[in-house]
């Protein structure tokens, strides 16, 4: 926590120069992604245009499972060893966004699946996987708003962040493993003799969801950080009260 | 450690012998479950690439540790609502037993629990489904190592989740996908166990194996700042 942040967070204030240079860049970015993906870029041989999605779909499912809950994990590791309450609050907002970045896939997966496959739903192991990382960490987000002393959430949720990450990574290899040895492997997005303008626009999609996801991740942990600021101020605010009644109480016992 | 953990088990045993919850109630709603399955699947059914079995005996494995899974959900809380109750989590702590020891006996005692009720289960798996047995050693590796995961996994869960009034409805959302894959190893293994080759079903053994030690693993060190502030 920096001294600027503080004194927004103090302020009442999410934003920040930086925030709104991240935000503007953010912008800019997905309009640069939807004039790529949609208009420049060349529809794909096998896929023709629904190959767009990816440009979408595989970016979200990075950010979403892998960094956003990567942050996660290293929150929750370093809230393990010190305690830290910034990074509880991190890792938290992680998640949040990471949940919403995992849907985000699936919706997009299914929408591609429906031309692809012909039904929205096939068990395919990236699918099926993500929706599972996607309830693994729905059931983080319950403990984190589980009514109980915050110190005790904030543990129990950082030992949940650290194994659900651990647990997403053995879901996708375990599904992955399953479906291979059923069928052949998926459609690649990323394969081999993919056209310049198609790997551009991946990975201007993948710059641009990172920097969404930076974005949010600020906003909303700057969000959580005042709502413990409040609780930790309104304890404070009502042990003064309870202290200066107890002084008004004594005040009178000592006049009469 | 251990003898912490022994400690632990046998109260556990004791307790549960004496209540008869497990016996009188999770196992009777684990048949029941078994026979809902054949509703769910009509048992004449069969389809026309595979005509030689029923389609309820072809997914025997799979309904068999579905049954198990949502059985062991029941004992999981059962595991951690007689410490819920009087101040028992408290009363556990004070006695200074290793954290360590507590998880690994509370594991130990679901572990013995389950086993009982998986031999009941599987017995009357192959009663209603009617699926041969043709690797009983596959068969008997998996079992174990799928218990001991269910077990290690699902005593940290519930761990973290007690003590709560959403306690019951939390537990189910936190363990499910989190035994998603070993549903899955534990179908595919058994499915080779039964109809062969063993062969397919060897590496899912390993991978529960695999499972079953990270999160005795987990649980082990987690258990101590667990048990630690709450």
């Amino acid at each position: 926590m920096t001294q600027v942040e503080t004194a927004n967070a103090t302020r009442g204030a999410t934003s920040s120069k930086a925030t709104r240079m991240l935000g503007v860049l953010s912008a800019v970015g997905v309009a640069a992604l939807l004039l790529f993906g949609l208009i420049l870029s060349p529809p794909d041989v096998a896929q023709a245009d629904s190959v767009r999605l990816f440009y979408i779909h595989v970016p979200s499912a990075i950010v979403g499972l892998y960094l956003a809950f990567g942050v996660t994990c290293l929150g929750s590791i370093i809230h393990l060893r010190n305690g830290s309450v910034f990074w509880d609050l991190l890792a938290g907002a992680a998640a949040e966004i990471g949940v919403v970045f995992a849907g985000f896939t699936l919706v997009t997966g299914m929408l591609w699946g429906r031309p692809t496959w012909g039904v929205y739903w096939q068990w395919d192991p990236r699918l099926t996987s993500t929706s599972l990382s996607f309830l693994l960490f729905l059931g983080y987000l319950a403990v984190r708003r589980l009514d109980l002393d915050p110190a005790v959430r904030s543990k129990r949720a950082a030992i949940l962040g650290i194994i659900g990450f651990l647990n997403l990574i053995i879901v996708r290899q375990s599904v992955q493993w399953w479906r291979s040895l059923h069928q052949g492997s998926t459609l690649n997005p990323v394969d081999a003799q993919i056209d310049g303008l198609m790997l551009f626009s991946f990975f201007l999609g993948l710059i641009a969801l990172t920097s969404v996801f930076f974005w949010l991740l600020l906003h909303r942990f700057r969000v959580a950080w005042m709502e413990h600021q409040i609780e930790a101020a309104s304890v404070t605010t009502a042990l003064a009260a309870r202290r200066s009644e107890a002084a008004d109480y004594d005040g009178l016992a000592g006049n009469t | 450690m251990l003898r912490d953990a022994w400690l632990i088990a046998s109260k556990d045993l004791r307790v549960e012998w004496s209540s008869k919850v497990l016996t009188g109630q999770v196992l009777p709603f684990g048949v029941l479950v078994l026979i809902l399955f054949g509703f769910g699947i009509s048992p004449d059914r069969r389809v026309v690439e595979a005509p030689e079995r029923a389609v309820l005996e072809q997914v025997a494995p799979g309904l068999f540790w579905m049954a198990v899974l949502l059985s062991a959900l029941l004992a999981l809380g059962r595991s951690f609502a007689i410490e819920s109750v009087d101040g028992n989590l408290d009363a556990l702590k004070l006695t200074g037993l290793d954290p360590a020891g507590i998880f690994l006996g509370k594991g130990l005692a679901v572990w013995l629990e389950l086993v009982a009720l998986e031999v009941v289960l599987g017995a009357g798996a192959f009663l209603l489904y009617g699926a041969p047995l043709g690797h009983p050693g596959l068969l008997a590796v998996t079992v174990a190592a799928t218990t001991t995961s269910v077990a290690a996994a699902g005593t940290l869960y519930a761990a973290l989740a007690s003590g709560l009034r959403v306690r019951d409805t939390l537990v189910p959302l936190l363990v499910l996908p989190v035994l998603a894959p070993v549903l899955l190893g534990a179908t595919l293994a058994t499915e080779a166990a039964l109809f062969g080759p063993a062969g397919d079903g060897w590496p899912w053994a390993g991978f529960l194996g695999a499972f079953a030690l990270l999160y005795l693993g987990a649980g082990i060190l987690s258990f101590g700042p667990l048990l630690e502030e709450t």
